[in-house]
C-alpha cells in the first residue's frame, strides 16, 4: 500500500547491478551521449510501436489477486485422461514456436530452410520438432524395410569387400549416444554484408543441437576391410532426389567422431532430418551430414561435387573461392534479450544465449551489455560437452536505458569469436558461408530489442 | 566406379582377407553385387574416375534443355525465378585466364553457377544425380552429355556446332571460366583444425573499444518483412514479441514507403540489372536513356515489365514480372521513365 505522505524508501540495487559498465567509467562523457545518440537515431522510428505488456503483477488495492482469489477450473474439476494423444504435444499456448522460412530467401520450398526459434528454446536441446531444416530436392518418410546402406571403395584396392547393410543389421551393431549440434554453412550468411534479418531465429536459426544415437562410420568401414593408407577420404551419398554428396576427410572417420546415425533425442530420426540414416559429423557444416544416407564410397582425393564447388565455397575479397571450408568456428549468440522482443520493465533480467565451436568444447564466454567497451565472463550451464552448444547466462539489472547486448565465445583451442571488423578485414562482406561474428542486440528505452552492427 | 571385373576381384579377395574382420560382427551385412554396385556407384570424380562413355551435342542439349530444364532456368540459363541464374558473368577473357573478372569486382551482383564452378565434372555429375529437378536420374548418359554441352555453350566453353563427350571432357575443363578460381585452405578443413585460425577475435575485457557506433540496422520498410514478431515469440517470460503490424502513427502506403532500389531489391531486379552497368540485362540508366524522348515511355516500360521481352537488348529474355504489385510497378516505371536517377 503507498502513502504519498512518507518520503520515498531507499531501495538497495540488487546484487550484481551494474550501471551500465564502461558507460560509467567512460573518462568523456561526450562518448557516452554520442553512443546514446547513435542508439536513438536508430531507435527512433521503432518507438512508435510501443512496449508490450506482461502479466500485471502489482499490490493488490484490496483483497488480493483474482487469479488466487478466485480458484479457476482446473482447480476445481476432472483433468483429461491418460493417452488422450498417443504422441503428446506442446500447449497450445506454445504455438508461436515454430520453424520458419525467412520470406523470399528462396523461390520454392523444396530447395529451402526453415529456421528454429532459438529465441524461445532453453538449455541445448533442440526439440526435434523444431530442428532446423535444410532440404536440397524435398524431404521424404522413406520406409526403412527397404533402406540400404552400400559401402564401396573408388578402385578395387580401397576396401577388401564392398558390402551391403540392411537397417536391422546396422542397429544390431554397438552403438553410441552423443551430444553434438549442427549449424548449416550458410548460417547467419544473410547478415554478411549488412544487418537483414530482425530476430535470432532468421539470423541464427539453421542451429540445433541434439543427442545422436548410431554406430560408429570406422567400426563399418573397418568390417569392409578398409585401405586407410591409401584411403585418406570419403564420400557420402543421399537416397533422396538430390542425392547429396560431400567429401570428407578420413582423418575425421578415423577418430570415432562420425556416426551412422539412427536415433535423436530418444527416438528415431525425423524424417525431415534424415529418417531412417544421416551422417553424423561433429563440428562439420550441416551439409555434410548427409541424410537418407544410401551410400559411403572410399577413396584418395576429394569430389567436388556440386556442393563442394558451386555451393558451400567461400568467396574471399580477391575474387578466389575457398573450397572444402567445412570446420564451424567458435560462434555465440544471446537468445534472451534478442531481436524483435521487447523487454517489459526495467530490472532484473537473466542474459541467457548459445555457445559452439567446431573446433571442440566452449572454454569461456563474455557478455558485453555496453558495445563491447567492457565484457563479464557467463556462467557456462554443464556438462560442456564437445562440438555441442552450450548454454550461458549472466545477471543483469536493465536500467532503462539503451543497451548493446553482446557474446564471444573462446574454444578450448584458444580460438576467440571476431567482431565483424576483425572477419570482414579477413573474408570481406560477400561471402554467404562461415558467419561467426559477435551478435550484436540493441535493447532501446521503450524495451524494444533490435538486430544491429557495429563499426 | 568399380567395373563389374573389378568386384569379382574383390569379392575373391573377401574370403582371404575381409572374412576376419568382419568376425566380430557376425552375421551383419553381406557382400555388394556388381549388379548393386553399378545401379548406385554413380559419382564422378574430377579426374573423371567414374564417368562413363557416351556424347552429345550442343543442338541435342538444347532440344533437351528446351523441354526439361527452361522451366526453371530460362531458355538461356539465366533466369532467377526459381533459382540463381547459371549462366552469365563470364567473359571469353576469363576463358583464356581460367579466372572470372566479375568476382573481383565488389559491386558485382549476383554469381551464376558458370562463374564458380571450376571442375566440369561437378556440372555433369550433378546434372546426371540430381537433374530434372521433379524427375533426378531420369536422363541416360548421353542426355547429360547434350544438355552440360548446351549449359556450356551458352558461356562460350563449348561453340555452337560443339560436343561433349567422356574423350574431350579433359580438354574442354581446360576452357572453364573459374578452372584457376579456387583455393583450398586448410584451416577450415576438419583435419586442419590444429592450424592457426585465419581470423582471431580479441579477448580484451575492459576498456575495449573507444566508442560502439551502430552501422547497420534493420530498415523501417522491412519492419514486418518477417510477418508479424509478436506472433513468434512465447507468450510468457520475460519478454514479449513486437507487433510489427501495428501500424505508425501516420500510416503510409508501403509503395511509397519503399524507395525504389528496396523495391528492385525486393522483386529481384537486381539479379539481373544494375543501375549503372551492363550485367545479365542492360543498365537500367542505359534503358532510361535510351526512351527519354518517348511520350509513352512509362506504357512501354510498364509493358515490358508485366509482359517480359525478347531479343530488344540482346539474346536473353527478360522474363514477365507479373507478380510485381500495380502500385509498386507504377513506383519503377515513374522512376525509369524520370530517368533511373539515384
Amino acid at each position: 500500500m503507498s502513502d504519498a505522505s512518507r518520503p520515498a524508501r531507499l531501495l538497495r540495487a540488487p546484487e550484481n547491478f551494474i550501471d551500465l559498465p564502461g558507460l560509467a567509467a567512460e573518462p568523456s562523457p561526450e562518448g557516452r551521449r554520442r553512443l546514446l545518440r547513435g542508439a536513438f537515431a536508430a531507435a527512433s522510428t521503432a518507438l512508435l510501436a510501443g512496449a508490450a505488456r506482461g502479466q500485471a503483477n502489482p499490490v493488490p488495492t484490496e483483497g488480493g489477486d483474482p487469479h488466487i482469489l478466485n480458484l479457476p477450473p482446473h482447480s476445481m474439476a476432472l483433468g483429461q485422461p491418460v493417452a488422450l494423444e498417443g504422441y503428446g504435444k506442446p500447449s497450445k499456448y506454445e504455438a508461436n514456436l515454430q520453424r520458419r522460412q525467412s520470406p523470399g530467401l528462396t523461390q520454392t520450398r523444396q530447395a529451402s530452410v526453415s529456421f528454429a526459434p532459438l529465441q524461445g528454446l532453453f538449455g541445448i536441446v533442440t526439440p526435434s520438432g523444431l530442428h532446423f531444416e535444410r532440404h536440397h530436392q524435398g524431404w521424404w518418410d522413406i520406409d526403412p524395410s527397404g533402406h540400404r546402406l552400400m559401402i564401396n571403395g573408388s578402385d578395387e584396392k580401397m576396401l577388401k569387400r564392398p558390402m551391403v547393410f540392411t537397417m536391422d543389421e546396422l542397429m544390431r551393431l554397438p552403438s553410441v549416444s552423443r551430444f553434438h549440434f549442427i549449424e548449416c554453412g550458410a548460417n547467419t550468411g544473410m547478415e554478411w554484408g549488412n544487418v537483414a534479418v530482425p530476430t535470432v531465429q532468421y539470423s541464427h536459426g539453421m542451429l540445433s543441437c541434439s543427442e545422436f544415437t548410431g554406430v560408429r562410420l570406422i567400426d563399418v568401414l573397418d568390417m569392409c576391410g578398409v585401405d586407410l593408407k591409401r584411403g585418406r577420404f570419403v564420400l557420402a551419398e543421399g537416397a533422396d532426389g538430390s542425392s547429396m554428396t560431400r567429401t570428407l576427410p578420413m582423418d575425421l572417420v578415423q577418430r570415432g567422431e562420425v556416426l551412422l546415425a539412427y536415433g535423436q533425442n530418444g527416438e528415431m530420426l525425423r524424417p525431415e532430418n534424415g529418417y531412417p540414416l544421416r551422417l553424423v559429423v561433429p563440428g562439420v557444416q550441416g551439409v555434410s551430414w548427409v541424410k537418407y544416407l544410401r551410400r559411403i564410397e572410399v577413396g584418395d582425393q576429394p569430389w567436388a561435387s556440386k556442393d563442394e564447388n558451386v555451393h558451400y565455397i567461400d568467396l574471399m575479397p580477391d575474387g578466389l573461392h575457398r573450397e572444402y571450408t567445412s570446420t564451424q568456428e567458435v560462434k555465440s549468440v544471446v537468445t534472451t534479450p534478442s531481436g524483435g522482443q521487447v523487454l517489459l520493465d526495467k530490472g532484473f533480467y537473466n542474459i541467457s544465449g548459445l555457445a559452439w565451436s567446431g573446433r571442440g568444447r566452449i572454454a569461456k564466454v563474455d557478455v558485453s551489455v555496453d558495445g563491447g567497451r567492457n565484457w563479464r565472463p557467463a556462467r557456462l550451464q554443464g556438462p560442456v560437452m564437445d562440438k555441442c552448444l552450450t548454454r550461458f547466462n549472466l545477471d543483469w539489472v536493465w536500467d532503462g536505458k539503451p543497451a548493446l547486448v553482446m557474446s564471444r565465445a573462446t574454444d578450448e583451442t584458444g580460438h576467440v569469436q571476431p567482431n565483424y571488423s576483425q572477419l570482414r578485414a579477413v573474408r570481406g562482406t560477400r561471402s554467404i558461408y562461415h558467419n561467426n561474428a559477435i551478435q550484436t542486440w540493441l535493447v532501446q528505452e521503450s524495451g524494444e530489442v533490435k538486430n544491429v552492427q557495429l563499426s | 566406379m568399380f567395373s563389374s571385373r573389378e568386384c569379382l576381384l574383390a569379392i575373391a579377395l573377401v574370403v582371404a582377407g575381409g572374412a576376419a574382420l568382419a568376425q566380430k560382427f557376425e552375421g551383419v551385412g553381406r557382400t555388394a553385387t556388381p549388379a548393386e554396385l553399378k545401379a548406385w556407384d554413380i559419382d564422378v570424380r574430377p579426374d573423371l574416375r567414374g564417368l562413363p562413355p557416351g556424347r552429345g551435342t550442343v543442338a541435342q542439349g538444347q532440344d533437351l534443355w528446351e523441354a526439361k530444364c527452361a522451366g526453371c532456368h530460362g531458355v538461356f540459363g539465366e533466369s532467377n525465378e526459381v533459382f540463381n541464374p547459371l549462366v552469365g558473368g563470364t567473359t571469353k577473357d576469363d576463358i583464356k585466364t581460367g579466372r572470372v573478372a566479375a568476382l573481383r569486382n565488389n559491386g558485382y551482383p549476383g554469381r551464376t553457377t558458370l562463374m564458380k564452378v571450376s571442375e566440369v565434372t561437378s556440372l555433369w555429375d550433378y546434372i546426371n544425380r540430381a537433374m530434372p529437378w521433379t524427375a533426378p536420374k531420369t536422363l541416360k548418359p548421353d542426355e547429360v552429355y547434350a544438355v552440360t554441352a548446351y549449359l556450356l555453350s551458352l558461356a562460350d566453353v563449348l561453340p555452337a556446332d560443339g560436343e561433349l563427350s567422356d574423350k574431350n571432357m579433359a580438354e574442354v575443363q581446360q576452357r572453364l571460366p573459374n578452372r584457376n578460381g579456387k583455393i583450398n585452405t586448410r584451416t577450415l578443413w576438419p583435419d586442419g583444425q590444429r592450424l592457426k585460425p585465419d581470423v582471431q577475435g580479441s579477448a580484451c575485457m575492459k576498456n575495449c573499444v573507444t566508442e560502439p557506433r551502430i552501422s547497420s540496422y534493420l530498415p523501417e520498410f522491412a519492419r514486418d518483412a518477417h510477418g508479424n514478431l509478436a506472433q513468434q515469440q512465447r507468450l510468457v517470460g520475460p519478454q514479449r514479441g513486437q507487433d510489427t503490424q501495428r501500424k505508425a502513427a501516420a500510416p503510409v502506403t508501403p509503395a511509397a514507403a519503399k524507395p525504389v532500389m528496396a523495391l528492385l531489391q525486393q522483386h529481384a531486379c537486381l539479379a539481373c540489372h544494375q543501375v549503372d552497368s551492363k550485367v545479365v540485362g542492360p543498365a537500367l540508366r542505359e534503358v532510361a536513356a535510351r526512351y527519354r524522348e518517348r511520350a509513352d515511355r512509362r506504357d512501354y516500360f510498364s509493358d515490358k515489365l508485366k509482359n517480359g521481352s525478347t531479343g530488344v537488348w540482346g539474346p536473353v529474355p527478360m522474363p514477365a514480372q507479373a507478380h510485381v504489385p500495380e502500385a509498386e510497378l507504377k513506383a519503377i516505371v515513374d522512376w525509369l521513365a524520370e530517368g533511373a536517377k539515384p
